[in-house]
C-alpha cells in the first residue's frame, strides 16, 4: 500500500497508527429498567460496546463488520467523542483524546470526520445543501464567503456541479447525491480521517458502486484514512484494507481482508461468511449457518457471549473469556476464540496446536 | 447538461451519473418557495386581502368611521340597517353601529395579536430550551407547562383576568399566559425531534456549540410550526378576548370593542335582530379570514409536500 504524500499536520510519521483505541468501553442505561425503588444501583445496562481495542494504520481503510446492534455506531460515535466513552483510551496521532497533555475533543473534530448512514436525516431539510457544506469551515472561524468557496470546491470534488446542486434543498437530490453531499461536508472540514458508518448501505446497488468508487478516488487524491462501518460483507472486501469483526460489543476477529476472508478464524465469522449468497448455485446451502438472534446485550452471556449460537461450544466457553490474542504486526490475523488457544482446554485447540 | 463539465478538476466523470438524475429545476430560496406557492393560492389569496382590509380598517378608523362611536342620541336608539345615514344601524344608546365595530376592531386585532406574539416568544423559547436540553430541564420547563395546560383555555384566561382584575392590559396578560403552554408544547415537539436527527449530529462533529446548533439548524425547523399555530391562535385570541369582555373582565364601557357590544346589546335582541348581532358577525369574519389564512400558510411553508 502506498502511503499519501506527507501532510503537515503529521505527528508521529508513518509508523505512528494514526488512531489508536484501547478498551473502549460503552454501556447505556436501559430507559424504564430501574432496581428496586428507582435506584439507579440496580440499573440495567446495555453493553452496546465492552472493552474494544484496535488501530488504525495512516493511509488504510479499516473495515467494521457485525450485525445489527453489535455496537458498529456506537463504536463510530466514540472515535469522535460524540457519545463519551465510559472508559478506555483514544490515541490520535500520538496524542491522547480529551487527556491533560494530548488533543482536545475539538481538535481531534478537525481531523475526524463521520459520514452518517440515513442520508436523508444527516442534512438540514432547510438549508441548502451548499450551506449545510459550509457550515463546518464556517464553525471553524472562516468567513462566510471563505466557508462557501470551500464548499463549492467540495461538491465539485465528490461530482457535484455546485452552481446546480449547491442551491438545492435535500428533497430536491436523490439519495446517492445526497450521500455525495455528506462526503462533501465531512471531507469541507480537511480531516485526515474519515468515519464511515454505513455510508452506502441506504442506496441502490448501482449507485453504491458509484459512492464507494468516489470514496476509494478521494481517499487516494487527499490522502485520507478510512474507518468502513458496514453489514455488508461484500462491500467490506471490495474496500477494505483490513477488517474487524464485532459480535454483542467485543471484538471477535481482526485481520488483513483477503486472510480474513479466505480464512476465516472464529465461528462468528465463518458463519458470516458463510451466510453469503453464493454465486455458485452448486454452493448454496440450505440450512442457516447459524440460527436465533443475538443474545440481549442487556444481559450478554458469561464468557464467550457467541457460545449460545457456537456449534463448537464446550464447557470452557461459557466459563471463561477468551481474550483476543495480542495480535502484533499490521499483518496480524487473530481471533478471540479459545480454538485458537492452545492452553484454552478446549477440544478443538489441541488439535489445532498439534 | 452533465454536472462534471463544470469543473476542470473532475477526475471522476464516470461516477457522477447519477448527478443527472434531477434535471436542472429553477432554485428558489425557502421563503421565495413559500411565497411563490402563497401567490399561487387564491382563496388563501383573497381572505388574506380580507385580513388586510379589516387591520387597515382598524388602523385608520377616524378617517373611515362615518360617525363619532360615542356621540349617543336618544331619539335614535336601536335604529335599523340605513337609518338616517346610519349604515348598520344604532345601538342601545344611539350610537353608529359601524363606527363602533370599525373602532371595536381596535382592541380585538391588538387582543387577537399581541399576546399570541408575546406568547410565541416566551414559549418558543422555553420550548427550543427545553427540547433541546432535554433532561431534567426539559422535564421541568414541560411539567410546569402541563400544570396551567390542565385548565381549560377559557377558564384559566377568565381565572387570571379576574384574578387581577379588568382592563386591557391585564386582558392581553391573562392571555398570554394562556397561550404559553400550548406553543412551548409545539415548539419542544418539533426542536426534539430535530434534536435527535443525524444532522444535529453532524454539526456537533463539526465543532459546532449548542448556540450555534440552534441558531442555525434548530430554528429553521421550529420556526414554521410555531408560526403556523400561532397564526392559527390570533382568532382563538380574539374570541377568548371578547369573551371576558363579554364577562366584564376586559374592555369597560364606553370603549367600543365587539364582545363587550355584543353583552350589552343582547338584552336587544328581540328589538333588533339584526343589528345587535352585527358584533358577533365581525368577531366570525375576522375569525374565519384569520383561520383560512393561517391554513393557506400552512400548506405553503410545508416543504415536504
Amino acid at each position: 500500500m502506498s502511503l499519501p504524500a506527507p501532510d503537515a499536520r503529521d505527528r508521529g510519521g508513518p509508523q505512528q497508527p494514526l488512531l489508536i483505541a484501547r478498551d473502549l468501553r460503552k454501556h447505556f442505561a436501559v430507559k424504564g429498567a430501574k432496581g428496586a425503588k428507582g435506584r439507579p444501583k440496580g440499573r440495567k445496562m446495555v453493553q452496546a460496546v465492552d472493552g474494544v481495542s484496535f488501530a488504525v494504520r495512516k493511509g488504510e481503510t479499516l473495515g467494521v463488520v457485525g450485525e445489527s446492534g453489535c455496537g458498529k455506531s456506537t463504536l463510530a460515535r466514540l472515535l469522535l467523542h460524540l457519545i463519551v466513552p465510559d472508559a478506555g483510551v483514544l490515541v490520535f496521532d500520538g496524542d491522547e483524546v480529551a487527556a491533560p497533555r494530548g488533543i482536545a475533543v475539538a481538535a481531534l473534530r478537525r481531523q475526524v470526520q463521520m459520514v452518517f448512514q440515513d442520508s436523508y436525516s444527516s442534512l438540514n431539510p432547510r438549508m441548502p445543501v451548499r450551506d449545510s457544506v459550509a457550515f463546518g469551515p464556517y464553525v471553524q472561524g472562516q468567513p462566510k464567503s471563505a466557508a462557501r468557496r470551500v464548499a463549492q470546491d467540495m461538491l465539485a470534488q465528490v461530482g457535484l456541479d455546485p452552481g446546480l446542486f449547491g442551491p438545492r434543498y435535500p428533497h430536491e437530490l436523490s439519495g446517492g447525491q445526497k450521500q455525495r453531499v455528506n462526503i462533501a461536508r465531512a471531507l469541507a472540514m480537511g480531516p485526515r480521517m474519515v468515519v464511515l458508518d454505513e455510508p452506502v448501505s441506504a442506496l441502490d446497488k448501482s449507485i453504491e458502486a458509484q459512492v464507494l468508487n468516489l470514496l476509494l478516488d478521494l481517499k487516494q487524491r487527499l490522502g485520507l484514512t478510512y474507518l468502513f462501518i458496514s453489514h455488508d460483507l461484500s462491500v467490506v472486501r471490495f474496500i477494505a484494507d483490513r477488517v474487524l469483526v464485532m459480535y454483542l460489543g467485543r471484538v471477535v476477529e481482526i485481520g488483513p481482508s483477503d486472510m480474513l476472508f479466505a480464512r476465516p478464524l472464529h465461528p462468528y465469522t465463518q458463519a458470516l461468511l458463510a451466510s453469503r449468497p453464493s454465486m455458485d448455485p452448486a454452493r448454496r446451502i440450505e440450512e442457516p449457518p447459524i440460527v436465533g438472534d443475538p443474545p440481549n446485550p442487556i444481559d450478554p452471556p458469561p464468557g464467550c457471549r457467541f457460545h449460545t449460537r457456537c456449534p463448537y461450544a464446550e464447557a470452557v466457553c461459557s466459563a471463561r473469556d477468551p481474550a483476543l490474542t495480542a495480535a502484533e504486526g499490521w499483518d496480524a490475523h487473530a481471533a478471540a476464540c479459545h480454538i485458537h488457544d492452545p492452553a484454552s482446554g478446549h477440544s478443538l485447540a489441541s488439535r489445532l496446536a498439534a | 447538461m452533465s454536472a462534471a463539465t463544470g469543473s476542470p478538476d473532475l477526475a471522476i466523470a464516470p461516477q457522477a451519473l447519477d448527478t443527472q438524475a434531477v434535471p436542472a429545476t429553477q432554485v428558489r430560496s425557502y421563503w421565495q418557495s413559500v411565497l411563490y406557492r402563497l401567490r399561487h393560492d387564491p382563496v388563501t389569496l383573497a381572505f388574506a386581502a380580507i385580513v388586510l382590509a379589516i387591520i387597515l380598517t382598524a388602523i385608520f378608523a377616524p378617517e373611515v368611521a362615518p360617525f363619532d362611536p360615542y356621540r349617543d342620541s336618544i331619539i335614535g336608539r336601536l335604529k335599523p340597517f340605513g337609518w338616517r345615514n346610519h349604515l348598520l344601524g344604532t345601538d342601545d344608546l344611539g350610537r353608529d353601529m359601524l363606527s363602533r365595530l370599525i373602532y371595536g376592531g381596535r382592541i380585538a386585532l391588538l387582543m387577537g395579536i399581541v399576546p399570541v406574539v408575546i406568547a410565541s416568544a416566551i414559549g418558543g423559547t422555553l420550548g427550543v430550551v427545553g427540547g433541546f436540553a432535554g433532561g431534567w430541564i426539559n422535564t421541568a420547563i414541560m411539567r410546569t407547562m402541563d400544570v396551567f395546560y390542565a385548565f381549560p383555555s377559557v377558564l384559566l384566561a377568565v381565572a387570571i383576568a379576574g384574578a387581577m382584575g379588568g382592563g386591557i392590559l391585564n386582558g392581553m396578560l391573562a392571555l398570554t399566559l394562556v397561550f404559553i403552554p400550548p406553543i412551548c408544547r409545539i415548539a419542544e415537539t418539533a426542536t426534539s425531534q430535530v434534536r435527535s436527527l443525524d444532522f444535529i449530529e453532524a454539526a456537533r462533529a463539526s465543532g459546532a456549540g449548542p448556540l450555534t446548533i440552534i441558531r442555525h439548524h434548530v430554528l429553521g425547523n421550529v420556526l414554521a410550526p410555531v408560526f403556523i399555530y400561532a397564526s392559527s391562535l390570533v382568532s382563538v385570541s380574539m374570541l377568548l378576548a371578547s369573551g371576558l369582555s363579554f364577562l366584564g373582565l376586559g374592555v369597560r364601557p364606553p370603549t367600543p370593542d365587539w364582545g363587550l357590544m355584543l353583552s350589552t346589546l343582547r338584552q336587544a335582541i328581540w328589538v333588533q335582530p339584526a343589528v345587535c348581532a352585527m358584533p358577533g358577525v365581525a368577531i366570525f369574519i375576522t375569525s374565519v379570514c384569520f383561520n383560512l389564512v393561517s391554513d393557506g400558510l400552512r400548506a405553503a411553508m410545508d416543504v415536504r409536500l
